[in-house]
């Protein structure tokens, strides 16, 4: 049995990690390219969002390069993301690759036949190992995500420009021919020394820019162009809140275990959106308006086309762009998309932002005319 | 004098508004439904809504500006689920957050969330919630959802014997034309607001009729049989139109006086889009049972639909004409 799993930015370290530890034999599929997005747009249909076009496409290079199982997450609704797995199943046998699926997901029937589905991924049932490697698999998850918010960090202060990017690009390549979590979590801190090393100019304000949106789309650089790394070199420092470890924490372990979560956003979208609607709406609102208060320079939305949930957050934010005076872009994603356009938008955008603050800098040390509020202030 | 409340005819109208009916007129208050669909109507909501939204919404959006101005509520209520363990569209879930943020100067907002998800009886505490705008007693407003289930049911089983919800509600009741040609059975898999609107899929209904075609939608299909062919499926639909949709088909697909499948969608509807390609491959794969998929969005043409009705239409009556199926071509 050789196992695959489709790729969702650095979600690959993680599954590596948990499989290693696990003694499964797997292969993971090229990172995200042109091809996979191009048979996913051949056999999946044409009104299905993004990431369900792309995984198609990383399972059947996984499947062309020998791989016979598939290792997916699932869901119960009502965002699409739930039925992927089925689709998966579908779409496979349609276009010729007999491939196995085993969903990882909470049954709606009984226990005994998920245990089964773990059971015949790993052979056997050893407590003791499963909980260790899940331990290790959300350790390595959350430091993973760290050493991308420092690479965020670092880019726009980075005084040799480049420099964060080659050694984080190093990071990802180079973690595919280490095995096991040790080994990982070794690399993770090599790397983490490196970015540190990095020489870096404190004294620059960098605009600071949330980015907030549908899951997919926002960890995975691929479909964005790489986004988040270049409004780096364009000087923008990005906070991202949505990541791999927040899903694995939060979504799954914490409902698992019925921990509390961390709700800070939800009670932030309440006077916009009052419950939860299903994919990442509420924290997009939420999120949105949290960034606001921290004082972000801006925002911007990314998700992808047809997207259920960001469609009803997307109609919802201009009401948080005007009662928190913060610019918000929202950025839609599909094959289509030509990345000239979308370059010229961001690049406006940011352009935009750096007026603003140019202008409040400005403002500030200046009476204009007609300005009561500020004579009175003086 | 009684409280007017909007009702706009969109989205759910179709399913429940004999429901809603019973239930405000119970309890004393005075309904106002928005016109029928017309140009101006289509065209008020794809401006003031989103434009990655689907047709349906755009089209509510329209029907809400309908009836600005014209009454004392707006009822939007919120959908999240209403069915156990299974949800509508995240889009209905935050209908009246987008109604809110999208269109300005409107009167309040009944936006009562009905959410069947965990136990049927949280329908009763929707219904309350509702009723608290037109100070009435609990028992008033109990005895109201009672009525309003019964005449729900009436119409429910009206349309399970074979009338669209459209001939209900539009009073328009169908004219036999005299049958020269045979009968044919299609069934028509849809959304009820894409179905039974007949501005938006262009009356797609009549023209069915027009050429002798007996129609045929989930709704017609017994409850029992949907679950027990939906409960066939690898894993369980967590949408309850999707639920219905593959059960009843998988249902037609086992019947043999089914002769066509027809699937109308909306452009950039989420659930169709994964709904309408399992069933398309699960028609397939079976054969026997011609197949086509009609997408409307606001800039359909008319002519290029008729011609694609007209075209199935004669497919299947050729195809039974000729009796065989084998192309010539091999």
């Amino acid at each position: 049995m050789k196992v695959t799993f489709p790729h969702l930015g650095n979600a690959y370290i993680c599954v590596k990690a948990l499989l290693d530890d696990l003694g499964v034999d797997y292969i993971i599929p090229q990172f995200n390219n042109k091809r996979a997005l191009e048979l996913g747009s051949r056999h999946t249909p044409e009104m299905a969002c993004l990431p369900l076009k792309i995984t198609i496409g990383n399972l059947i290079q996984a499947y062309e390069c020998g791989a016979d199982t598939v290792l997916m997450a699932g869901g119960c609704g009502p965002c699409r993301f739930g039925y992927y797995c089925e689709m998966h199943r579908e779409i496979l046998r349609d276009a010729g690759c007999e491939m196995d699926l085993i969903t990882l997901e909470m049954p709606d029937k009984e226990l005994g036949e998920f245990v089964g589905r773990v059971k015949k991924l790993i052979g056997g049932l050893n407590i003791y190992k499963i909980v260790k490697a899940i331990k290790n698999t959300t350790q390595i998850s959350i430091q993973v995500d760290e050493l991308e918010r420092l690479s965020f960090r670092t880019r726009p202060r980075e005084v040799k420009k480049g420099s964060t990017d080659r050694i984080y690009k190093w990071f990802q390549e180079r973690v595919l021919a280490v095995r096991g979590s040790d080994e990982i979590k070794k690399l993770i801190k090599n790397a983490r020394e490196q970015l540190l090393k990095v020489e870096t100019d404190n004294s620059i304000e960098p605009l600071k820019v949330g980015i907030v949106g549908e899951i997919y789309t926002t960890i995975d650089q691929y479909p964005s162009f790489y986004l988040q790394s270049r409004l780096g070199d364009m000087g923008v420092e990005v906070h991202r809140p949505v990541t791999v470890s927040n899903w694995i924490v939060d979504h799954i372990l914490k409902n698992a275990l019925h921990l509390p979560r961390d709700l800070s956003y939800a009670e932030a979208a309440k006077p916009y959106l009052g419950t939860m609607i299903g994919g990442h709406a509420q924290e997009t609102i939420g999120h949105t308006v949290l960034f606001a208060r921290q004082g972000f320079d801006g925002v911007i939305q990314i998700y992808p086309l047809t997207c259920m949930p960001e469609i009803v957050a997307q109609s919802i934010l201009p009401a948080v762009e005007k009662d928190y005076d913060v610019p918000i872009l929202t950025i839609i994603i599909d094959e289509m998309t030509g990345e000239a356009g979308y370059m010229t938008r961001v690049e406006a955008f940011i352009d935009l932002l750096n007026k603003r603050r140019e202008r409040t800098a400005f403002e500030r040390n200046r009476v204009l005319s007609g300005n009561r509020r500020r004579v009175g202030e003086h | 004098m009684a409280k007017k409340i909007g009702i706009p005819r969109g989205l759910f109208y179709y399913q429940y508004y004999p429901f809603w009916k019973t239930f405000f007129e119970e309890i004393g208050a005075e309904i106002v439904v928005s016109d029928r669909t017309t140009k101006r109507i289509l065209d008020d909501g794809i401006k003031n809504c989103v434009d990655e939204a689907c047709l349906p919404v755009k089209l509510f959006h329209g029907h809400v500006m309908n009836l600005r101005g014209r009454v004392d509520y707006l009822f939007i209520p919120r959908f999240t689920s209403v069915s156990k363990g299974e949800y509508v569209c995240p889009k209905f879930g935050g209908l009246p957050d987008m109604i809110r943020q999208s269109l300005k100067d409107l009167p309040p907002i009944i936006d009562t969330e009905v959410n069947l998800r965990k136990s049927k009886r949280n329908a009763m505490k929707a219904a309350l919630e509702a009723g608290a705008h037109f100070n009435c007693h609990k028992a008033e407003i109990k005895a109201a959802f009672k009525k309003a289930l019964k005449s729900y049911r009436d119409f429910r089983e009206q349309v399970k014997k074979g009338l669209l919800p459209s001939d209900i509600l539009d009073r328009k009741f169908k004219v036999l034309k005299k049958p020269d040609d045979k009968v044919l059975n299609v069934a028509v898999i849809g959304h009820v607001y894409n179905l039974y609107d007949s501005y938006i899929n262009m009356d797609m209904i009549r023209k069915l009729r027009d050429s002798n075609v007996n129609i045929l939608t989930v709704d017609m299909i017994d409850g029992g049989i949907i679950n027990e062919k939906a409960g066939t499926l690898n894993k369980k639909m967590f949408w309850y139109f999707g639920r219905k949709a593959m059960g009843s088909v998988l249902h037609m697909l086992e019947r043999d006086d089914i002769d066509g499948i027809i699937y109308v969608m909306s452009f950039g509807c989420g659930i169709d889009s994964f709904v309408c390609d399992l069933i398309e491959r699960k028609v397939r794969r079976k054969g026997g049972v011609p197949f086509t998929v009609l997408t409307i969005d606001e800039h359909s043409g008319e002519a290029g639909m008729n011609t694609r009705l007209e075209a199935f239409i004669d497919m299947i009556r050729w195809r039974s004409a000729d009796e065989s199926n084998i192309s010539s071509f091999g």
